[in-house]
């Protein structure tokens, strides 16, 4: 009876027990996993900074991250840099378009009410994504990867690639540099300043506006680098980082939205989690669906996250 | 006779289509010590936001002779003005110690940390609880980090909007010892919004009485505070 249940699950899920008892396989999978978690990661990690500084989910996100990523692949395909060189201008082009942005689009809503800004952020996303596809067209095209190719470790299938390792060697070179940034500087300061309490941060002399306008700017930055590690994986295309937004989206939810490094962790946990169900479960149909079961199951079971404050604030 | 530092006149402040100030005069001496009393609902917090341009004014708001009126906050702030907004004016996700050193935002002297140490000694629990964020310290401490992080910026003008609020009697008084002995030292002028008339009046050198968006009374506070009205209406004996 029992054996019978199980094996009827196995059937839907089309599990082979070969699949699942073959290591190495495993261990591919959860090397890939790491890899897309980092992409992950990197957006989600931006979608965190835009959400402790002002309280809401900024979904053009992705799509600044897209436009980044069109400008690093002129910069790579198209001009001839190095492509490393190109993501940095893109990263640099992204940052000042997503600072016009919030200049014109966001600051002329007061911070506190945050439905129209959302709202805002939603139609920028379709916007931005439109007029990428107006301007560079919807066939696919690929972007090379920063990194080299070949994996310097392998164990039969199981490979960790230079991709796979440079990938998770620059989130975690972006958490540091932003921890130091926001936690030694002045402007990082001001930031943390206007996350916490808007009023007192003016009445300190914090110009809120530009200092908001530079969160969005190192978010967009952020944003085009974790696009550009994952493009190499997929193709280009206008709606690629819909996808990845999504993902991210979980990510930051799982780790606590206002947790960098529970946005890191979450990517890493949604990145395997992602490989591991379809490669097992043959889900690939079902990959999007799950980001957005584990969004649902956080907000129903840990609204904070893994690793989000709940405010404590004594009256 | 010490000259006028502040001077306001015809504020008028409104919320949307709600007008609160009908355009109020008013006056703070250098090196004194004004307050404002009045109802709830009169104008008064509202009277402290406008100085600060935290709510749309019209009038002309003058400091040591300088015009505010259509200057933003941030450049307030750089002249010296310091708000203790009432209730929640620390950053309760930063520590202590990341407080003051908000407070000092504006500053470029090399000054900061010493006046962090010296906040420290006056405010002995500020120090025990420097890393600690400010959302976790008691109410108490919370107003006295939110008192330190208005006077890191050195101000020339401190508004203080219901300090005492929620502060138990011998908090309080001690609160007002403190900035009396900040105001005597330092010659730091300032605009109190007090519930509790009689400490407040016992401190200050002036006293408003605002009713319902316009300056009722004005006159010395140990004058205001001997007059038959305000004893019954705000003293309550």
């Amino acid at each position: 009876m029992v054996v019978g249940a199980l094996a009827s699950i196995l059937g839907v899920f089309d599990i082979s027990l070969d699949k699942l008892s073959n290591g190495e396989l495993w261990l591919a999978q959860f090397f890939r996993g790491l890899s897309d978690g980092a992409t992950y990661a990197s957006v989600a990690l931006a979608l965190v900074m835009i959400y402790k500084s002002t309280g809401f989910i900024n979904f053009a996100q992705g799509s600044l991250a897209l436009l980044g990523v069109y400008l690093a692949y002129i910069f790579s395909v198209e001009q001839g840099l190095p492509v490393a060189l190109a993501v940095v201008c893109a990263m640099a082009a992204s940052a000042v378009v997503a600072a016009f942005i919030e200049r014109v689009f966001i600051r002329p809503f007061p911070p506190d009410h945050v439905l129209p800004l959302v709202i805002v952020t939603l139609g920028l996303l379709l916007i931005i994504d439109s007029a990428v596809g107006i301007v560079w067209g919807f066939r696919t095209r690929s972007l090379p990867s920063m990194f080299p190719s070949g994996a310097p470790i392998e164990w039969g299938i199981a490979q960790l690639t230079w991709r796979t390792i440079g990938n998770l060697g620059t989130v975690f070179t972006v958490v540091g540099l932003l921890y130091l940034l926001l936690s030694r500087t002045k402007v990082g300061l001001a930031f943390r300043a206007v996350s916490s309490n808007l009023e007192s941060a003016r009445l300190v002399g914090i110009r809120v506006g530009p200092t908001l306008g530079f969160g969005w700017a190192l978010a967009a930055a952020i944003g085009t680098l974790g696009g550009s590690l994952v493009v190499p994986d997929l193709l280009l295309e206008p709606s690629i980082m819909l996808r990845v937004l999504i993902f991210s989206l979980a990510a930051a939810a799982l780790g606590g939205l206002d947790s960098m490094v529970g946005a890191v962790i979450g990517g890493l946990v949604v990145g395997l989690a992602r490989n591991l169900l379809v490669t097992f479960l043959d889900l690939s149909e079902l990959a999007l669906a799950t980001a957005v079961a584990v969004i649902l199951v956080v907000l129903l079971v840990r609204p904070t996250g893994l690793f989000g404050s709940t405010r404590v604030e004594r009256v | 006779m010490s000259s006028t530092y502040l001077e306001v006149r015809g504020l008028k402040a409104a919320y949307g289509d709600i007008q609160v100030l009908h355009g109020i005069d008013f006056s703070v001496d250098e090196g004194q010590i004004a307050v404002i009393l009045g109802a709830n609902g009169a104008g008064k917090t509202t009277t402290l936001r406008a100085l600060c341009a935290m709510v749309s004014t019209e009038g002309s708001v003058r400091l040591g002779g300088e015009e505010l009126a259509g200057q933003s906050t941030a450049d307030i702030v750089r002249r010296g003005v310091a708000h203790v907004p009432q209730g929640r004016g620390t950053f309760p996700d930063l520590s202590v110690e990341e407080n003051l050193m908000a407070g000092a935002f504006v500053r470029t002297d090399a000054d900061v940390q010493a006046d962090i140490e010296q906040w420290y000694e006056t405010f002995p629990v500020l120090g025990e609880r420097r890393t600690q964020t400010a959302g976790s310290l008691s109410g108490g401490e919370q107003q006295m980090l939110a008192i330190a992080r208005a006077l890191m910026l050195r101000p020339s003008l401190l508004l203080l909007d219901e300090p005492s609020l929620g502060l138990a009697p011998m908090i309080t008084r001690s609160l007002f010892e403190q900035l009396t002995a900040i105001n005597e030292e330092a010659g730091t002028t300032m605009l109190v919004v007090e519930q509790n008339a009689a400490l407040a009046l016992g401190v200050a050198n002036q006293a408003y009485v605002l009713e319902a968006g316009e300056m009722a009374l004005s006159g010395p506070a140990d004058e205001l505070a001997a007059d038959d009205n305000v004893r019954r209406a705000y003293l309550g004996y």
